[in-house]
Parts: structure tokens; C-alpha cells; sequence
């Protein structure tokens, strides 16, 4: 009897609270992400804590699995049903795909406020942007067109940096071939192939013609020579990989490099995250270096995309969600643990490691090039039909004896086939 | 008082008489919905124009027409079609063997047993890491060869690209065909012995007896290990995935990887539903004309 009037009462109580907490209109934001492990969960903490000192309440809902694809069927229903998440961490054209649903919120207030269009590169905010309004915000900025290097190594064959062109790079790998060194660490899933692929294209063609083949899916930029010195040069890379690479995850390439059984990985920057994780020094213990392009950048940037919501406190938490996620301070303690480099100007780069300041230095001189482009292996250029159409012949091509001849004619025929 | 016993006793006569229909009613209705109700949702999404959302403009035949256009769902067909035959011949083979082996009334045959049907407990993401590991020329088979002093010795087929569908089907063939084992074991025990001695009687050998008499008359277990095999073979998708992930490139890729891909992957869930419909077709092909001859053979007999 007296446990029972217990339970009522604190039924009652419990209820009592609920009812208070909904009469205030507190700022409230659902946030739906994959970033679950490592560096990355305690990125999306710091953003938790940021959120929740500015009096929000913050609603997690991380779906773990398949690189997101398991968040993006919850994502789905969720919108279906009518009771989409406040922010959902949602990257590339797959923003203007849902902006075209009319699914994404306005931003528009916010970033007038604080300022968007000054301290965002214009490139970053294209993507950000549906129709000119701001649907979605940007975390950070992630280079693609990275080669991670052992000193050690490369020293046994004469060389002290990375190669500037591709051609240094096939004899610095042929000499270290020659020595019996592994020269390319390389993990053969569908992904990395298209990785070294795509900063190849932006290496021998130049950033114009990364754009015509890559971005604009210009046929004649895809059937032309050019494209056919791509894939030959894929083809030396392939020979300069070990025997056991299929299958390999890209951090265990990337502990090749470290443990020198490999000279060169190329990888994002994600990559340094493993190497400063094993106590390693940047420019002593492995060195930083852009694959040979000029003044090339290719950009892998991730954001939360802000869907529609009703009811003033989750309009509110959005709005100031947005707001944080720009701000100079979570920019800096985000990109800190992620291994990247803040996507807005005018965070201090003291506290960031020298490839990081690389990174952002190249950054700007690829802007002003014109060379600042999104990434296409990894979703930041391309629809996923289109992406996925080109990865499919890149990975069938490197996995194979394909000639050149006929991955370019595929090539053009796999897009035509997605296009429509 | 008596008239209401005697209607509760009715109530309670309803209630057992339909007992069975109201205990099985939830789960028909779940299967229905679940199960039927979105076969028919998948049917017409193939039917649709849905990229990333399920729409519901009507496209014809578009999806299925872009679907056989498409060189990697060719891999994928081919693929099944190696699979599959590899798959269902060796454990029918393996199976079969290992039964008549064991019903020899040799000693340990219960630890036998056991042990040859011990990998069917295991799931198959299980089964394709650990022969990932066996497979992989750096880590396991070659590499111990070599290490033993064999250097010549050479099986990469896990990181070729036209071997790799093979991997698949060892992976496979190890996990089931205890099972099959299992299936064959219990029929061969159920044939009547009668015969068998009369066989010997008349100075038939072991080999005749087995091949003239016992296989022949077990043959519906065939047609049921073979069912289970193909739908196996047919939804195949974690061995995959753990094992070669699809790979080299995209060359051990299955239907149901395929279908993973497009939908979930590719924002392409027309393409992918026609691809299910594909796979859908392929079963029915192998399992109606099975229930049609079960059926009408229980009909007859009974």
C-alpha cells in the first residue's frame, strides 16, 4: 500500500515537471549523426556542451553503421512521417536533394546576423545554399589531395619530400620499388580507389578540367586524352601497391606508412588523426604534403543540414544550434579533435599542428587560383547516382587489366546511363 | 444456474475449437502486412520514379530497363549463377558423403556429428571474417606456407578479382553443408532396413546398395536441401560483405549487395526495387514449382 503510494506520488511529481519544462519555450534541437566513435563523439560533445551552456536542451539521436547509410533510412522515415530531426549531419549535393523535397529550413536570419557570406569561402557556401538561402551549416573543412609520407624511407633512396609532379612521383615509386620498398600503401576498397583517382584527375588535368570532367560531367572532358592519362596513371599506381591490398581498411594503410613497411599513403587528413594518435610528429616522423596538382584543393566538408520544425522552442534550439556551429569557438574545439581545419576565417590557428596550417595556407592560395574544389569521391561534387556511376568504373578499372581505351568509354557510358 | 454453465461450457468449446486460428491469427496478420504488405510496396516502387524518396510517379519499365543496362548488376548475376551452382552441387556432394560416411555405425559418430554441424551455428559475418583472415595471402594460408619453408606455394584468390566469387563459395560451402549432412543422415536412418538386408541377401555390394536403393529412395531430402540451399544462395548478402565487402572493386558483388547498394547507398530505390523484384522472380522460380509438387504429392497420397 504504502509502495504504491509512493509510485503515485512520484508519478504525479514526474508528470508536474514535464509539464513545466514544455511551458517554457527552451531552445530545443534534435540532432541526428553517425559520429559515434573516437575523436568524432567527442567533437559532437563538445557541440553538446556549447549548446547546453547556452541554455539548450540538446536531444541526441546518433545512428551507428554503414558510414551513415543507417542514419540516412531513419532520416527517411523520419521526414516521411512528417517529424523530421532538428539538425541532421547531412553533407554534399545530398543537401540540395532534400532542399528540393522542401524539407530544409531557412537560415537566412542567422546568417545575416553573423555574418556568413564574409567568413565562409564562397565555394563551401555553395553547398551550403539552396536558391541562394542558407539551409545548412558547415563543422569543418577536410583536405582530400594528401600524400602521408615515412622520412625514414624515402631517405633510403636519396629523396627528403614529397614528389611535385606526377611524374617525380613515378620515379621516386620506381626507386623505392627498386630498393624493395612497398611505395604506395594502399587499402582497395571502392572509396580509396576513387580517392587516388580523383587526385590524380585534378593532378594531370588541373583544376579546370577536375571541374569540366568531375563536377560538370562535360563528355568531351570525359572521352578525351586527357582522362586516358588518368587511368594509365592509375594503372602505374596499381603496380606500385602490395599484393594483399583488396579489402584493406584505410587506417591500417595508414599504420604501413607509420610502421614503415610502406613509403606514401595517399588519403585525407583524416589520416593524420591515426598518425598523431600513435605519439608522431608531423615533418619528423612523417611528412604532410599535397599530391602534385596546381594550387589544386579539394575540399571534403561535413554539416548539419537544418531540417523544418514546428513548435517556437525547437525553431528556437535551430536557429541557436546554427548559430554555435559557426561560432568561432566551436569551430576551433571541433576541428581540434576532428584532425581538420575550421570551414570559416578568422579562427586562430595557433593550437592546430603544422599540417593543419599547411592545409589552411594552401587553402587560400587554391581560392584565389580558383583551384578550391569539392571533393567527388567523397560525396561532396556529385549526386550519389552519379558519384557512385563513376566509382564503379574507377574500382572495376584499377581492380582489373581494363585498358585505359575502354574504362574512358565505360566512363562516359556509366554517366549517361545515371543522368537520366 | 444450469442454462449459464452450459453457455460458458460453449464459450469454452468456441474458444478451443477455434484455439489454433486465434493463437496463429497475430502472426498472419504481421506476416501479411509485413511480408506480403511490402512485397507489394517494393513491386511498385519498381515500378516508380523514386531516387531518393519513394514517389509515386509512374515510370514503366524505366527502372528495370536501366537496371540490365547496368554492367555491375551483370557481375552481380553472374556471380549468382557461379554461387549458386558451386554452392548447392559441393554441399549436395559434401553433404551426401559425409552422411553415408558417418552411417557406417562407426564409433564417436555423435562428436562427429556435432562437430561437422557446429558451423551452422555460427552467423555468417562470423564465417566470412575468420575465412578472411584464412584467405588473405599476407595473413593466413600463404603466409603460413611460406613461413613453413614452401615459398612457391600460391592462393590469392581473395584479392583477385576473377577468383574472389570462389572464396565466397568455400566460405559457404563450410558453414552448410553440415547442415546437409544433418538432413542426409536422418533420411538415410529412416530407410527401411528390411530391404537393405534383403539387398545383401542377394549379394549386392555396399556401393550398389547405396547408389541402387538408399540415394533413390531418399530423393525428396534432395529436393528440399536443394530448396534451402537456393534461398541461401539467393539472399546471400553478409558473407559478402565480411569476406571480400564486394570487392576487388566491385567484382564479387551479389544481387542482394547490389540491391543494398542502390537503395541505400545510391538514392536510386527505384532501381533497387526492381533489383529485389529480380531476386523476388528468382525465388518464386525455384520455390513454387517445389510447394506445386508437394502439394499435389500430398494430395495423392492422401
Amino acid at each position: 500500500m504504502y509502495l504504491r503510494k509512493t509510485i503515485l506520488a512520484t508519478g504525479v511529481a514526474l508528470s508536474a515537471l514535464a509539464t513545466a519544462s514544455f511551458a517554457h519555450a527552451e531552445p530545443t534541437a534534435e540532432v541526428l549523426h553517425w559520429w559515434t566513435s573516437g575523436g568524432e563523439a567527442k567533437a559532437v560533445a563538445s557541440l553538446k556542451e556549447d549548446f547546453e551552456a547556452n541554455g539548450g536542451t540538446w536531444v541526441d539521436s546518433p545512428v551507428a553503421g554503414g558510414a551513415g547509410d543507417a542514419a540516412m533510412t531513419v532520416l527517411r522515415s523520419r521526414v516521411l512521417s512528417g517529424d523530421a530531426p532538428a539538425a541532421v549531419q547531412l553533407k554534399g549535393p545530398a543537401i540540395q536533394e532534400w532542399a528540393e523535397q522542401g524539407a530544409l529550413a531557412d537560415l537566412n536570419d542567422v546568417a545575416a546576423a553573423e555574418g556568413w557570406d564574409d567568413v565562409i569561402p564562397g565555394a563551401i557556401q555553395d553547398v551550403m545554399k539552396y536558391e541562394g538561402d542558407y539551409v545548412a551549416v558547415p563543422v569543418n573543412v577536410h583536405r582530400v589531395d594528401w600524400i602521408w609520407a615515412n622520412p625514414t624511407l624515402l631517405e633510403k633512396v636519396g629523396a627528403t619530400e614529397a614528389p611535385k609532379t606526377w611524374d617525380e612521383f613515378n620515379a621516386l615509386a620506381d626507386k623505392l620499388k627498386a630498393a624493395g620498398i612497398t611505395p604506395v600503401a594502399h587499402g582497395g576498397q571502392p572509396w580509396q580507389d576513387a580517392t587516388v583517382f580523383e587526385t590524380v584527375v585534378l593532378g594531370l588535368g588541373g583544376p579546370e578540367f577536375f571541374q569540366k570532367a568531375l563536377i560538370d560531367l562535360d563528355e568531351d572532358a570525359l572521352n578525351s586524352d586527357t582522362m586516358k592519362a588518368v587511368f594509365d596513371q592509375m594503372r602505374k599506381i596499381r603496380g606500385y601497391v602490395d599484393a594483399d591490398f583488396p579489402g584493406r581498411d584505410w587506417n591500417l594503410a595508414t599504420a604501413m606508412v607509420m610502421n614503415g613497411e610502406a613509403a606514401m599513403q595517399i588519403m585525407g587528413d583524416w589520416a593524420k588523426g591515426e598518425f598523431l594518435a600513435a605519439g608522431k610528429v608531423p615533418g619528423k616522423d612523417f611528412i604532410c604534403a599535397a599530391t602534385p596538382s596546381e594550387n589544386g584543393y579539394l575540399f571534403n566538408v561535413d554539416s548539419f543540414a537544418m531540417f523544418n520544425v514546428s513548435g517556437d522552442d525547437k525553431v528556437e534550439g535551430q536557429k541557436l544550434l546554427a548559430e554555435l556551429i559557426v561560432g568561432e569557438k566551436f569551430q576551433e574545439t571541433f576541428n581540434l579533435l576532428k584532425g581538420s581545419i575550421p570551414a570559416r576565417s578568422g579562427v586562430s590557428l595557433d593550437n592546430f599542428d603544422d599540417c593543419a596550417k599547411k592545409s589552411e595556407a594552401d587553402l587560400n592560395a587554391a581560392q584565389a587560383a580558383g583551384g578550391f574544389l569539392p571533393s567527388m569521391a567523397h560525396g561532396m561534387a556529385l549526386r550519389g547516382h552519379l558519384s557512385g556511376a563513376i566509382v564503379d568504373v574507377v574500382t572495376a578499372h584499377f581492380n582489373s587489366d581494363m585498358s585505359s581505351d575502354e574504362a574512358v568509354s565505360r566512363l562516359v557510358e556509366a554517366i549517361e546511363l545515371a543522368k537520366d | 444456474m444450469g442454462a449459464s454453465q452450459s453457455t460458458e461450457s460453449n464459450l469454452t468449446a468456441g474458444i478451443q475449437r477455434h484455439l489454433s486460428k486465434i493463437v496463429v491469427a497475430p502472426s498472419f496478420a504481421a506476416s501479411l502486412f509485413f511480408v506480403y504488405g511490402f512485397i507489394l510496396w517494393t513491386g511498385y516502387m519498381a515500378f516508380s520514379k523514386s531516387r531518393m524518396l519513394p514517389v509515386w510517379d509512374w515510370a514503366g519499365l524505366r527502372q528495370y530497363e536501366r537496371l540490365w543496362q547496368m554492367e555491375r548488376w551483370h557481375v552481380a548475376i553472374e556471380n549468382l549463377l557461379i554461387f549458386g551452382g558451386l554452392f548447392i552441387v559441393t554441399c549436395l556432394v559434401i553433404g551426401c558423403l559425409l552422411a553415408v560416411l558417418l552411417d557406417q555405425r562407426i564409433r564417436a559418430e555423435g562428436a562427429l556429428r556435432t562437430i561437422f554441424l557446429y558451423p551452422m551455428a555460427l552467423s555468417f559475418i562470423v564465417t566470412g571474417t575468420v575465412w578472411k583472415w584464412l584467405l588473405n595471402p599476407g595473413l593466413g594460408l600463404e603466409s603460413m606456407m611460406h613461413d613453413l619453408g614452401w615459398t612457391s606455394f600460391e592462393f590469392d584468390w581473395l584479392v583477385n578479382s576473377d577468383m574472389a566469387i570462389y572464396t565466397v563459395v568455400i566460405a559457404a560451402v563450410w558453414q552448410a553443408s553440415g547442415f546437409v549432412m544433418a538432413m542426409f543422415l536422418a533420411a538415410l536412418r529412416g530407410v527401411d532396413q528390411d530391404i537393405i538386408r534383403a539387398a545383401y541377401m542377394d549379394g549386392a555390394s555396399l556401393p550398389r546398395i547405396y547408389f541402387g536403393i538408399i540415394i533413390p529412395s531418399i530423393r525428396p531430402v534432395f529436393l528440399s536441401a536443394i530448396v534451402v540451399l537456393a534461398h541461401l544462395a539467393v539472399k546471400s548478402f553478409d558473407l559478402v560483405i565480411a569476406l571480400t565487402g564486394g570487392g576487388p572493386g566491385y567484382s564479387s558483388d551479389l544481387p542482394a549487395t547490389f540491391m543494398y547498394t542502390m537503395a541505400f547507398q545510391r538514392n536510386q530505390l527505384g532501381v533497387g526495387a526492381a533489383s529485389a523484384m529480380m531476386m523476388l522472380a528468382t525465388v518464386m522460380a525455384i520455390i513454387v514449382p517445389y510447394l506445386y509438387s508437394e502439394l499435389r504429392g500430398g494430395k495423392k497420397n492422401g
